[in-house]
């Protein structure tokens, strides 16, 4: 081999940070292994040792070798047989160096997974074919999406004990499928493997020749992950004053986001003074613009104050700027997070005191159900708001992982509590200090100031209710069936219609692509979709409609909020089937073996009853 | 966008200097522990970068156990004074007074005395709540969960099960006073991102790296060399002059070297590609029992 060739393309090679996770006993580690050992990054020693081990502690059969010996790290793990924690592995291939985040597929270790996706590019969730997708594989799915990893290859393993066939491949791939629509993940790869057997692993099968693809490690050297950082919203965190003489002052930080060229105008957080950029400057020489990752030093055109903690930004692109967000948290200690207790914020370079006002919510990782919650324990995600002592510059993670990123500290114990990642939308307009509030309260007072200053025309309601000869009302039509609740929705509007009221059905996707068009399609935005739903059914009931949408598998949760929102008209609420919710009573509970046309009129009868359309309707 | 593209080197390169830039904003009282290897020079180099055009913002910190080869103490004294740097050395006086050396102690109560204590009392005595090492997380099997900030108690203990999720580049530095943090800018660095990085920066190290003739003894399947008159030769045992080099570097009765005629970096590398041993196979200490390094570093050692 041309060792200089082999350095020179070693040196210029590309980085690509992966995250493994998968269920106990799926492979992961074989996996691993495999992938290590087949780019030559087991050694004889470790290898040797490992023979050792297996002996000792292995789970496997004799003679072979359990990869995952040489994976767990530390002792006690090595006892228990558990990985307890992250661990990074290191292999490189001609084309790419990789780093694996290997975290644990155990129930608990939530906390570990959401660490190795911090900073992964891409994950890799494997599937066993004899179970397919199973509870586990749905909480992986949906931690990766919430930690915003663009790229996801579903490796189903074991594709040997099904003798690779293509049906069981293709049930599994449908499944996921079906699940990962809701979640927001732009690029998603399935890949058969028999970890064990290394097929399409590092090479691609000869015993698959229905599948068409790459193989795992062909895929992993290809995959585009550089487009993937935002190159647009130029932040400059600054880390370190640098003043070695008097004619210097540099600002010492690595680029977060966007680029930065030579003469650009840029503006300080906070004191919002502004300068232009004079030199980019480096150990390597000057360079004419600066992106992200790179570490550089600015030199400023103007002498201004600025310190560590301060943020560089452009003047015609910048952060928001406040004291109050919300945000998804990963709680990741064992003591409790309580509403009112207070955290010291690192985000961005800086520490900032700050409170969590409000637990608007936890999500069950296994059911993905919204619940109301006193607290966040260990491993629990919820979202929440937050009020900082001084403001925060910040972005959505959604559009900007450094900026939107940040992690809880306790200030008594200074364990790092909890990870967040701050949201687009808001719950409430929380811009003012509401202090500390359970989610109702908070919600109530939001709807009382809105309908304090609620501007009203001159045409009076009871005018428009004798004109249009029926009220106004929102009716909420769900259940976990979407053809049942669309049919019913949009057959109500029709009846309703031609019994010459003003009735009017809005579906989600009409929203979706215009209304929502700023809102990602995703569990957490959709919070911001519903409050939206909720405005503007306020709105369309004044407007002296009947408003109808559909919205399949609400939780309580949603529909609480429905409610409020629309208060102080009430909300009707028609469940169809199987409902999504426990604590909610709905008006009417209606079953879509009957007939559409009895349900209708149930219906109708109800609006009677409650005096919302006239009794001759009937 | 592609055009905005780095490197592994640069994003590694970088990293590290994000590292060493956060971590002096986060501590009062810095210090980087140089073992004059050629990691140590790797994170010498990434920390000049950092605070470029400035000085060193920190000291550098030498643990020197008396045992170490004497061309390791003339290149460190060289190079530190070729590069401007500022270097504290210390050694375990007690440990010294008493003689502790390898062939009586053993490998595992020498390492202690007069590496571990000896690190802990230099670090107690600078008050330093912050020590940047060259640590790796290939290098061995325990350092693979090791954090890039890795925190020790009062008594500079690591307890495995008490480390802080390290999530994005947040790094949380918060510490009550008497407890430090470690912290390792090299964690993503493999053995051969070291070598390249050093070739294209033109980084100087230790000679000892490089294939040469000298004078070794073989002994428990390592190759032992004969660096001064201290070295104890067992019944039988006889100096041979043979062409080798050293994979890492520590303190000479104790550490392995290797058959080699590699006298470049390129060579190196041609010749770590093709071997089967990892790095760490060379260090006597490592093996000292199942999940030495592990015990080794809750103790403190680093």
């Amino acid at each position: 081999m041309d060792i200089d060739k082999f350095l020179n393309q070693h040196e210029k090679k590309d980085l690509l940070r992966f995250l493994t996770c998968g269920s106990v006993d799926d492979g992961k580690s074989t996996l691993i292994g495999r992938l290590l050992f087949d780019s030559k990054l087991i050694y004889e020693d470790q290898l040797s040792a490992l023979r050792r081990d297996s002996e000792k502690n292995g789970t496997t059969g004799a003679g072979e070798i359990d990869y995952a010996l040489l994976l767990d790290g530390l002792k006690a793990e090595r006892e228990q047989g558990i990985t307890i924690d992250v661990a990074y592995r290191y292999f490189s291939t001609p084309k790419r160096k990789f780093i694996i985040a290997d975290t644990p597929g155990h129930e608990q270790y939530t906390r570990n997974m959401a660490t190795g996706a911090s900073t992964a590019n891409l994950a890799i969730i494997l599937i066993d074919t004899r179970y397919g997708v199973v509870t586990q594989t749905k909480r992986h799915a949906f931690i990766i999406s919430l930690l915003g990893i663009k790229h996801l290859v579903v490796a189903i393993n074991k594709m040997d004990l099904v003798d690779y066939s293509q049906e069981v491949f293709n049930n599994i791939r449908q499944s996921f499928a079906e699940f990962v629509e809701h979640l927001d993940i732009p690029d998603v790869q399935y890949i058969p493997i028999s970890a064990l057997k290394g097929e399409n692993v590092v090479e691609k099968s000869s015993v698959m020749p229905w599948y068409q693809g790459d193989s795992l490690l062909e895929f992993l050297e290809s995959v585009n992950v550089a487009s993937d950082r935002n190159f647009t919203d130029f932040r400059f965190p600054v880390q370190y004053v640098s003043r070695p003489h008097l004619d210097f002052r540099g600002f010492a930080g690595t680029v977060a986001s966007g680029v930065v060229k030579v003469g650009d105008k840029v503006k300080v957080l906070p004191s919002l003074k502004l300068s232009k950029v004079k030199n980019i400057v480096t150990a390597d020489g000057n360079l004419h613009e600066a992106f992200p990752p790179q570490a550089v030093t600015i030199e400023l055109e103007d002498e201004i104050d600025i310190s560590s903690g301060d943020m560089l930004v452009h003047v015609n692109n910048q952060p928001k700027v406040s004291q109050h967000f919300e945000a998804v948290v990963i709680w990741m200690t064992d003591s409790q997070l309580k509403p009112g207790s207070n955290y010291l914020i690192r985000h961005a370079g800086r520490n900032v005191k700050s409170r969590v006002d409000t637990i608007i919510y936890n999500i069950d990782v296994n059911t993905l159900q919204k619940n109301k919650t006193e607290g966040l324990g260990l491993n629990e995600i919820g979202r929440i708001v937050v009020s900082t002592t001084k403001p925060l510059y910040f972005d959505a993670y959604s559009k900007n992982h450094e900026t939107g990123s940040f992690v809880l500290i306790d200030p008594i114990t200074n364990a790092t509590a909890g990870a967040g990642m701050i949201i687009e939308g808001v719950s409430f307009d929380s811009q003012q200090d509401d202090g500390v509030k359970d989610t109702e309260t908070r919600l109530k007072d939001h709807v009382e100031r809105r309908e304090f200053y609620w501007e009203t025309g001159l045409v009076e309601n009871k005018e428009r209710i004798l004109r249009n000869r029926h009220m106004g009302k929102t009716i909420v039509v769900t259940g976990s069936n979407n053809n049942a609740v669309q049919e019913l929705a949009t057959k109500l509007e029709q009846r309703l219609f031609r019994l010459n009221m003003n009735s009017y059905f809005l579906g989600i996707s009409s929203i979706k692509n215009g209304l929502d068009a700023d809102i990602q399609n995703n569990l957490i935005e959709r919070d911001e979709r519903v409050r939206r739903l909720g405005e503007l059914s306020r709105i369309l009931t004044d407007a002296g409609l009947i408003f109808i949408t559909a919205l399949t598998d609400a939780g309580d949760y949603e529909l609480n909020r429905l409610k409020v929102l629309n208060s102080p008209n009430e909300l009707l609420i028609i469940n169809v089937d199987e409902s999504n919710f426990k604590t909610v009573a709905a008006d009417a509970n209606l079953a879509s073996e009957n007939s559409l046309e009895s349900n209708l009129q149930s219906i109708i009868k109800l609006l009677s009853a409650k005096n919302i359309i006239p009794e001759y309707c009937i | 966008m592609s055009e905005y593209s780095l490197s592994q080197l640069r994003q590694l390169e970088a990293e590290s200097i994000h590292i060493f830039r956060d971590a002096v904003g986060q501590f009062e009282r810095p210090i980087l522990l140089y073992s004059i290897g050629k990691d140590s020079s790797v994170l010498v180099r990434l920390a000049q970068k950092a605070f470029y055009p400035g000085r060193l913002p920190f000291k550098l910190l030498h643990i020197d156990s008396t045992w170490k080869f004497r061309e390791m103490i003339e290149f460190r004294d060289r190079f530190c004074a070729e590069q401007g740097l500022e270097l504290l050395v210390h050694h375990n006086k007690e440990g010294k007074a008493a003689g502790a050396n390898p062939f009586d102690y053993g490998s595992r109560k020498y390492t202690d005395i007069m590496k571990t204590q000896a690190l802990l009392q230099a670090l107690d005595e600078g008050k330093f709540d912050v020590a940047f090492g060259g640590a790796r997380r290939d290098e061995e099997k325990s350092r693979a969960k090791e954090r890039i900030y890795s925190f020790r108690d009062r008594h500079h203990q690591w307890d495995p099960k008490n480390q802080r999720p390290e999530l994005w580049s947040l790094y949380n530095g918060r510490i009550n006073p008497g407890e430090s943090v470690r912290v390792f800018p090299l964690s993503n660095w493999t053995e051969v991102d070291i070598w390249q990085y050093i070739r294209l920066e033109k980084i100087p190290i230790v000679p000892l790296y490089f294939a040469k003739k000298r004078p070794v003894v073989e002994r428990d399947g390592s190759l032992i060399m004969v660096d001064d008159d201290r070295m104890r030769l067992n019944p039988g045992e006889k100096p041979v002059e043979k062409l080798v080099r050293f994979r890492t570097l520590g303190c000479y009765p104790l550490t392995g070297a290797i058959e080699s005629s590699a006298e470049t970096i390129e060579e190196i590398v041609a010749e770590m590609l093709q071997t089967r041993q990892s790095e760490r196979s060379t260090r006597v200490i490592d093996h000292d029992g199942d999940s030495s390094m592990e015990q080794k570093k809750r103790e403190g050692y680093f």
